[in-house]
């Protein structure tokens, strides 16, 4: 849905603003973040355009250029990979940039990007066989716990307690096949205090922090976490920085772990939902990253954190 | 109407094509592909590259 004619016009009257850009957000679904995110685009003065990524259809000789930026919200990390590929190779500026978005699709591309950049992460191994799986996780001691290389929302997590549990597993995914079990990525289990924190990163800001808290280890909300403000300390904030940093920067939410007296990051989420921060925070999550997608669709260079 | 069991299914003020409902009496995630008059589809499953 674009808005535009008079209802632009009217708006842009009532906001004072005279902006002609124009963005596009590349969505699968109409979740309450793209009607935020598109009422926030929209209250500065700028023309929306929701994207179908189901409908799209690219010829790579005739390039579209009708939007000075295209915010990416796909459901399917496949194909908002696929899009801003094409996008970004004709000069059509992306949030987040592939590249971004590549590495955080990827849990081990991002372990291997925290570490090359020395944030504090959960000690983490990656087989490629059954055996090798079993001689990792004996490694790193149990419990660890078994993610899917890509995966989001909590799917196929796996916290393994002992060797008897870690034979089961393994030989399931030997079994099942499929590229997607053939890599075995295993992480030190941290027993965290029944929370674990998000931060929000847009551009070189923290702008909020949340704790998931659930009563089961794994805490996404879209598990049934339940969400509460988490102030933002200089160390929460420097850390999701780095974090941030490590990935290429961009509009991040940054997991992080309470090991002890020290945090870790666990994940890095480049296409991040936040319906449930929005209150507890008392943040405009969406203005903050509308204000972002209007300084990349003007031109400014991407802020890459600390 | 429900493609999967014909309820009637109401929409809220708001709503707008390529949201997802649930079907009051199936419960059945119904994606809204027309407006006037409501018109839907069954929603796809969740795939394993969908996410955050």
């Amino acid at each position: 849905m674009i808005l535009r004619g008079s209802s632009l016009r009217r708006l842009k009257k009532s906001t004072g603003v005279s902006d002609p850009m124009r963005v596009g957000i590349l969505c699968s679904r109409v979740r309450v973040e793209e009607k935020l995110l598109r009422d926030a685009l929209v209250h500065r003065g700028i023309e929306v355009e929701l994207v179908d990524d189901r409908a799209l259809t690219f010829t790579l000789a005739q390039p579209i250029r009708r939007w000075d930026a295209v915010l990416e919200r796909s459901i399917s990390q496949t194909r908002g990979l696929a899009i801003t590929s094409v996008l970004e190779q004709w000069g059509v500026p992306t949030i987040n940039r592939h590249a971004v978005a590549a590495t955080c699709a990827s849990k081990l591309a991002t372990s291997v990007a925290l570490e090359a950049s020395g944030v504090p992460t959960p000690a983490t191994a990656v087989a490629f066989t059954s055996e090798a799986a079993l001689g990792a996780a004996e490694e790193l001691g149990y419990p660890v716990v078994l993610k899917p290389v890509t995966g989001s929302w909590g799917r196929l997590l796996a916290k393994i307690n002992d060797r008897d549990a870690a034979e089961a597993l393994f030989e399931h995914k030997a079994v099942l096949g499929g590229p997607e079990h053939s890599v075995f990525y295993l992480q030190q289990h941290i027993d965290k205090p029944g929370r674990d924190i998000r931060a929000f990163v847009v551009g070189d800001e923290v702008i909020c922090a949340i704790y998931r808290e659930s009563e089961h280890w794994v805490t996404n909300t879209a598990r049934g976490a339940r969400t509460r403000n988490c102030p933002v300390d200089a160390t929460l904030r420097d850390l999701s920085l780095r974090a941030a940093a490590a990935v290429g920067g961009g509009v991040l939410a940054i997991d992080l772990l309470e090991d002890r007296d020290r945090l870790l990051v666990s994940e890095v989420n480049a296409t991040m939902e936040f319906k449930n921060s929005i209150d507890v925070t008392g943040v405009d999550i969406p203005g903050h990253v509308a204000d972002h997608v209007r300084r990349i669709a003007r031109g400014a260079p991407v802020a890459v954190g600390a | 109407m429900c493609p999967e069991c014909d309820a009637a299914v109401p929409l809220d003020a708001g709503v707008e094509r390529g949201e997802v409902v649930t079907c009051p009496d199936c419960n059945a995630e119904l994606e809204v592909i027309g407006l006037d008059p409501p018109r839907f589809v069954l929603a796809p499953p969740e795939e394993v590259d969908w996410g955050e």
